[in-house]
């Protein structure tokens, strides 16, 4: 497992994956997207809002996966030191960000007309706030030290002490009551009829895909920008 | 022509339901752009630097 910390070998296998990534997630969307909005059934008491479930569910189940990402990737950066992993991390925290306020904002445009209100403070709304909150506090945790290593340690501690919330978001439909109703994929499976099932699995896969893809773009910035702080010093020490 | 309007209108839901994918367009497509713009950004300052310090090398 080690041998991924070498930046050079990661690198090499994550532009590998590049191009299947985003050929994968554009087709996703090609497919998706039109069972999503045109052929999909509306709901029988929903209506047509059931279409906003398939950015809404995506975009919860991805705030959630890059949250794990960057809480894994952050636990490896503070056993082993690997950079890369710190860079995975870093690199995934404004996608995520995204992610979660994407769902939040499509979530409150699902409650409006089903549940009569944007907004109510309950455990699960309350728990993916506070999610959103832990991808800002990292992106600005991290620059907010002098000494960049420094930064980088506490933006990992906090994004492993917020994995916490993780299994909160996820069971706070089981553990408190709330108007949201309960979690489409379950121990007994999916909760959702086939035909709407199919262009959400496919939103899933699409938004899953274009994380990857993403990712690795802002993995090749963030590592030039290492570099160029390596050249900056040398520079500075030659002068 | 009717059908595509009606369509459209979403069975009464259209000012929810196109938002959220015009939000999840606007989303999506705005941290790719940063990214590229980032990558970019980064990969044109550091053949900056390094022409510089090869200029440095050389004189």
């Amino acid at each position: 497992m080690h041998k991924f910390a070498n930046p050079t070998f990661f690198m090499k296998i994550a532009n590998g994956i590049f191009p299947w990534a985003t050929g994968i997630s554009i087709l996703c969307f090609a497919v998706g997207l039109p069972l999503a909005l045109i052929i999909s059934p509306p709901d029988y008491q929903q209506g047509d809002t059931v279409r906003i479930m398939y950015v809404h569910v995506p975009a919860a189940w991805m705030g959630l996966m890059v949250y794990g990402v960057m809480a894994a990737s952050s636990a490896v950066f503070l056993i082993w030191r690997h950079t890369i992993a710190h860079l995975v991390a870093r690199a995934s925290a404004p996608i995520g960000a995204v992610f979660t306020a994407l769902c939040l904002v499509t979530g409150m445009l699902w409650g409006e007309p089903m549940w009569g209100t944007w907004w109510v403070w309950d455990a699960r709304l309350t728990s993916m706030l506070i999610l959103f909150f832990l991808y800002l506090g990292y992106i600005a945790l991290g620059d907010s030290f002098e000494d960049q290593e420094r930064g980088d340690k506490a933006a990992a501690l906090l994004a492993l002490v917020g994995s916490v919330n993780l299994p909160i978001v996820h069971f706070s439909v089981e553990w408190w009551n709330t108007l949201h109703q309960p979690a489409i994929f379950g121990l007994k499976g999916f909760s959702v009829n086939a035909a709407m099932l199919q262009p959400l699995l496919l939103m899933v896969a699409a938004f899953q895909f274009y994380y990857i893809a993403v990712l690795v773009i802002r993995l090749r910035a963030e590592l030039l920008s290492a570099k160029i702080r390596t050249a900056r010093f040398n520079l500075a020490a030659a002068e | 022509m009717e059908n595509l309007a009606q369509y459209f209108q979403m069975g009464g839901y259209a000012a929810f339901v196109w938002p959220a994918y015009g939000l999840g367009l606007i989303g999506l497509v705005g941290v790719l752009w940063l990214s590229l713009k980032s990558w970019k950004d980064a990969e044109q300052e550091f053949s900056g630097l390094k022409s510089s310090r090869d200029d440095g090398a050389s004189s």
